[in-house]
């Protein structure tokens, strides 16, 4: 028997990063019996190692828990611990759809922060009852009162009933179960109708393959029953039903406005779109949910083995990545200056800072970034659009009409000293300013800005002037025309592919500058004279040379240095294969690497 | 087979240590010289035993301060060379000499145990610059001891760092001018490095001092040359300057190939066994080399056989330090090693029309501009493997 719909909560946790969102998730677990004390690690259901220690969510989790209420009844509430980064927005959403409330947690030390607010505006579009939580009051610093007027004046929510806790302590936990029960409506759903559940997130698991975590709205789902993912359209049969505690339970069946797991012997997850609607094979519901959208990658960047070995194990490493994450995107490129590698979509840059870390850490791959570029939109003098992933694509200026790039909307909180640089910063990335308002010391500021210029440091940049007090997030806003152009780097008047960039017009002589004067620190010097440029079109608007050395001779070669020296030419000569060949000079690989990895100071 | 082989001989000790200097030297206040005489005469019946059909052309007793050892180990030492091996007749023995060490009735045992050369380490004609370089002796040691080695041995040469901070090229010219006055056979001018793990590299990272730049250092060199060639002891190889004949053929055995046996704490030797090249090395520390010798027999860590383009490798970096260059064709006789594999005949004549080298039939060598680049320019003729990644240069 499934659960009946009035003792059913489901809600999901909602944070700014940091403010305490998994340690509470954890406390909740705890509190409800679903882990023995000795089984509670810390953030239980941060399972991925990166995820763990870096203490951000990358896959939307659900625990079930079972309360006994003061009103003596047995709920069931379904917790679901959201990935709570903008890069993950799409998947937050749909968490946020399978849920009827949210806990908006609040660090009563620091107060609303941008990611806060984010995800909050998400929860209200998801028409979620929002209970605000104001946790950390353990600490010394905490100031309850300010924090609930914060989230009054900044989020315009009637704070009056926050719910004080300290995750970390436990202190209100038994508070905020009954608010839970009491304040959160049941969902609704009709047990008999035809089956229709949302599919929330995918995983691939190593022994059971794809887990699809989905919500029931209508009907059931039962193992050996065919269903059918209305998207993609694919039909499948249930091997196994099942819940978190979150240890993996097996279950009869799932029912009505409950949460759960199912699989369905499927092998690739990119077979299971987030935001499908799953519905029965046979018996089909009549309409598939609204909002489903395929993820799209927002930031390219090419990543090349620093080993060309490794050419094949970067393949198959990336394969292994997609494997649990289908909005990764790669495709294989072939660069002159660094080799083979792959281009890479990813949805923002936090999901390329994972994924380059996972590649780092998990596969021990030495890899070369290039510079992430956003996605382009080309229109040729034909009146046909081209999108453009990758700068060496673009093609020759007189066949383009005009470039279109991605803005973005960013809302920025920020203590009031900080308020002026982070307006020069906007300002300098051709930021147009949309909305500047205040809650107490604190501004919060809403720029338009082009993704292009925040992809870089922006995010950096944004810290170290407001001593990592400012806090930023930000959506996609719409594509707008731009005087870009593609700004090539010359050597010996040869382009060097993988330092080509689509900069704004205004921007590109500062850009190009600044490269050709950190080439010339990065290129050794050679025997011969180098020039680096930096071009658009044919137009050179930056050069340095590197003068030819006139001297360099060991002056002693007694008996022993003859096999250091030897020694050391192997290994020039093995480095020959990792340096390309511009006119008369070979430039060492690693110095377009360190080009690249330097960012853009 | 009777092959040639030179003989080193690695003395580790000095009085003291000089800021500049990265050679196996230590400092020690007793030497038990015993039992380092009775180490060396070891080792070297281990390498008699091993190779016992040798004709012994020169010995080198170099180091550390040589001069310091006393001359009855260094008799023992030439005579159970002469027991061993046959020597040709006109044997060279070189034994390395610090200007503090020296005395007439020293230099007239060393001669006396067989020392028909002497190299002094004179460093500086510059009692500041001598300073400087952390030398304990004072330019008039050093031409004491330049004359004092004149009369003793027929042969004589001596070192001299130049390139010095501070110092000009009419410092230098003058300096070196002197110094000539004292030589008309053989000078070893080299050029200052600072060597990483010495003072000298601590206190140039902390800018203590500053070293002349790339273009005065280039400067320094060829006017060392012209000086050098006008009075008719031109280079022979980048750093060693002598009159036709007097070229140290000790040296020589490294930079052409030749078998050297390497003896004593961190030598380092070539030997052919079996028709196949061998690289020594023995044991760094001094007191660890005794009691491996004593122990053991011999000091050897290390007996690497060296491939064909090891051999091509060493043959061509040390032969193009020659002003005579390299011919090509004994290089690849000697090495077993094909040169048009190794070389790359593009880089070879982008270098001639540079001006960096000269080719004829069969050899190949350096001019002086060539030879300032000599540490690029040779990575830059070898022929690189990287044919394997050309292909289509497209974005998919
Ligand atoms: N003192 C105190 N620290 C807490 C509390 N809740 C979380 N933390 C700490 O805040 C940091 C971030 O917590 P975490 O749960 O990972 O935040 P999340 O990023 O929102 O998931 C961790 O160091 C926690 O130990 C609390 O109630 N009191
Ligand atoms: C084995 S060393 C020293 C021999 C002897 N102990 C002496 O110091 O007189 C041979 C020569 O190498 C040279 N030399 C040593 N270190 C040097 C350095 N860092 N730069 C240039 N020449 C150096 C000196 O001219 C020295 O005389
Ligand atoms: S330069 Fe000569 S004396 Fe000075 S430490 Fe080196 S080996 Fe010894
Ligand atoms: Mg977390």
């Amino acid at each position: 028997m499934t659960h009946p719909l009035a003792h059913i909560r489901n809600f999901a946790i909602i944070a700014h990063i940091d403010h305490g969102k998994s340690t509470l998730a954890d406390r909740l677990i705890q509190t409800c019996g679903g882990l023995e004390a000795r089984e509670m690690k810390a953030q239980v259901l941060d399972n991925m190692e990166l995820e763990r220690e870096r203490g951000i969510t990358i896959k939307a989790q659900t625990v079930r828990l079972s309360y006994k209420a003061r009103d003596g009844i047995d709920y069931q509430l379904n917790l679901m611990d959201t990935p709570g980064h903008v890069d993950f927005a799409y998947e937050v959403s749909r968490s946020l759809a399978s849920c009827e409330g949210s806990l908006l947690v609040v660090d009563s030390t620091q107060g609303v922060e941008a990611q806060t607010l984010a995800n909050v505006y998400q929860a209200i579009e998801n028409s979620h009852e929002i209970i605000p939580v104001i946790n950390k009051i353990d600490l010394p610093a905490a100031d309850v009162e300010k924090v609930r007027q914060e989230i009054e004046d900044v989020i315009g929510l009637d704070a009056s009933d926050a719910v004080p806790v300290s995750g970390k302590s436990g202190i209100g936990i038994d508070g905020l179960l009954e608010a839970i029960v009491t304040r959160l409506p049941a969902p609704k759903g009709e047990p008999d109708a035809p089956t229709k559940a949302l599919l929330v997130d995918s995983w691939y698991d190593a022994y059971l393959g794809v887990v699809i975590l989905v919500r029931v709205i209508d009907g059931t789902l039962k193992k050996g029953q065919k269903i059918k993912f209305m998207n993609t359209g694919a039909v499948r049969e249930i091997d196994r039903v099942g819940m978190f505690t979150p240890k993996h339970v097996l279950l009869n069946e799932l029912g009505p406005g409950e949460m759960g797991f199912i699989t369905a012997a499927i092998k690739d997850i990119a077979d299971t779109k987030v935001g499908d609607t799953i519905t029965d094979a046979k018996k089909p519901c009549a309409e598939p949910l609204k909002g489903f959208k395929p993820s799209v990658p927002m930031v390219f960047c090419s990543l090349f083995p620093v080993d060309m070995g490794d050419y094949m194990k970067l393949k198959e490493s990336l394969g292994k990545l997609r494997l649990n994450d289908a909005s990764l995107h790669f495709e294989a490129e072939s660069s002159q200056a660094l080799g083979m590698g792959f281009r890479c979509g990813f949805l923002g840059l936090l999901h390329m800072e994972i994924i380059q870390e996972r590649l780092d850490r998990e596969f021990d791959l030495d890899l070369i970034p290039t510079a992430p570029s956003v996605v382009y939109r080309v229109y040729s003098t034909k009146g046909v659009m081209t999108e453009i992933y990758n700068p060496v694509d673009l093609p020759d200026p007189v066949y383009i009409d005009y470039i279109e790039e991605p803005w973005i909307k960013a809302t920025i909180m920020t203590p009031e000293e900080y308020l002026g640089g982070l307006l020069q910063l906007c300002q300098e990335r051709r930021g147009e300013q949309v909305n500047l308002t205040w809650a107490g010391n604190r501004a919060m500021l809403v720029y338009r800005l082009p993704l292009n210029e925040v992809v870089f440091d922006f995010y950096d940049r944004l810290k170290s002037i407001s001593r990592g007090y400012a806090s930023f997030d930000y959506e996609l806003d719409s594509y707008a025309k731009n005087d870009l152009v593609k700004m090539q780097i010359l050597v010996n008047g040869e382009g060097v592919d993988a330092l080509a960039m689509i900069v704004h017009r205004s921007q590109a002589e500062y850009r190009g500058r600044m490269l050709c004067e950190r080439l010339k620190d990065l290129i050794p010097r050679q025997m011969f004279k180098i020039a680096v440029q930096a071009a658009i079109g044919g137009k050179v608007i930056a050069r340095e040379s590197i003068s030819a050395m006139r001297k360099d001779v060991t002056a002693k070669c007694y008996g022993g240095d003859i096999t250091r020296k030897k020694k050391l030419l192997e290994k020039q000569k093995k480095g020959k294969a990792k340096m390309r060949q511009y006119g008369n000079v070979d430039i060492p690989q690693s110095a377009f690497i360190a080009a690249l990895k330097m960012g853009d100071e | 087979m009777t092959r040639t082989t030179a003989i080193y001989i690695h003395w580790p000790f000095c009085a003291s240590k000089c800021p500049y200097c990265d050679f196996n030297a230590h400092v020690r206040e007793r030497i038990d010289e015993d039992s380092w005489k009775n180490a060396y005469l070891a080792a070297l019946s281990h390498y008699a035993e091993m190779l016992p059909e040798r004709i012994i052309s020169s010995v080198f007793f170099g180091g550390g301060t040589p001069s310091l050892m006393p001359p009855a180990t260094v008799q023992a030492i030439v005579d159970s060379i002469q027991k061993h091996w046959r020597i040709t007749n006109d044997i060279e023995i070189t034994l390395e000499a610090n200007p503090t060490s020296v005395e007439r009735e020293k230099f007239l045992a060393f001669k006396e145990a067989g020392i028909n050369k002497v190299s002094l380490g004179i460093q500086s004609l510059n009692d500041d610059d001598l300073q400087f370089l952390g030398r304990k002796h004072s330019v008039r040691d050093a031409l004491t001891a330049i004359e004092t080695a004149a009369n003793v041995f027929e042969r004589a040469s001596f070192d001299l760092i130049y390139a010095r901070p501070n110092q000009t090229l009419k410092n230098w010219q003058e300096e070196l001018e002197k110094a000539l006055d004292y030589t008309a056979r053989h000078l070893s001018l080299y050029q200052l490095t600072v060597e990483r793990n010495t003072p000298f590299h601590v206190d140039h990272a902390q800018g203590k001092f500053s070293m002349p730049d790339e273009e005065l250092a280039a400067d320094f060199y060829i006017l060392t040359q012209e000086i050098m060639t006008s009075r008719g002891l031109p280079a022979y190889e980048v750093s060693n300057h002598a009159a036709p004949g007097e070229e140290s053929r000790h040296n020589m055995a490294y930079w052409t190939g030749g078998d050297y046996i390497g003896i004593g704490p961190g030598a380092h030797g070539r030997i052919t066994l079996d028709s196949t090249k061998y690289a020594t090395r023995d044991h760094a520390a001094p007191e660890i080399w005794l009691e491996r010798v004593q122990t053991s027999g011999y000091g050897r860590t290390l007996l690497d056989p060296l491939s064909p383009e090891d051999r091509f490798l060493e043959g061509f970096m040390t032969g193009l330090r020659l002003r005579k260059g390299i011919s090509l064709s004994e290089l690849e006789r000697r090495s077993g090693a094909d040169w048009a594999a190794l070389l790359d005949q593009d880089k070879i004549n982008i270098a001639q029309k540079e001006g960096w080298a000269e080719r004829s039939e069969n050899t190949l060598r350096l001019t002086t501009e060539g030879i300032l680049r000599m540490n690029a320019l040779i990575p830059y003729l070898l022929r690189d493997d990287r044919s394997d990644r050309d292909g289509p240069h497209t974005a998919a």
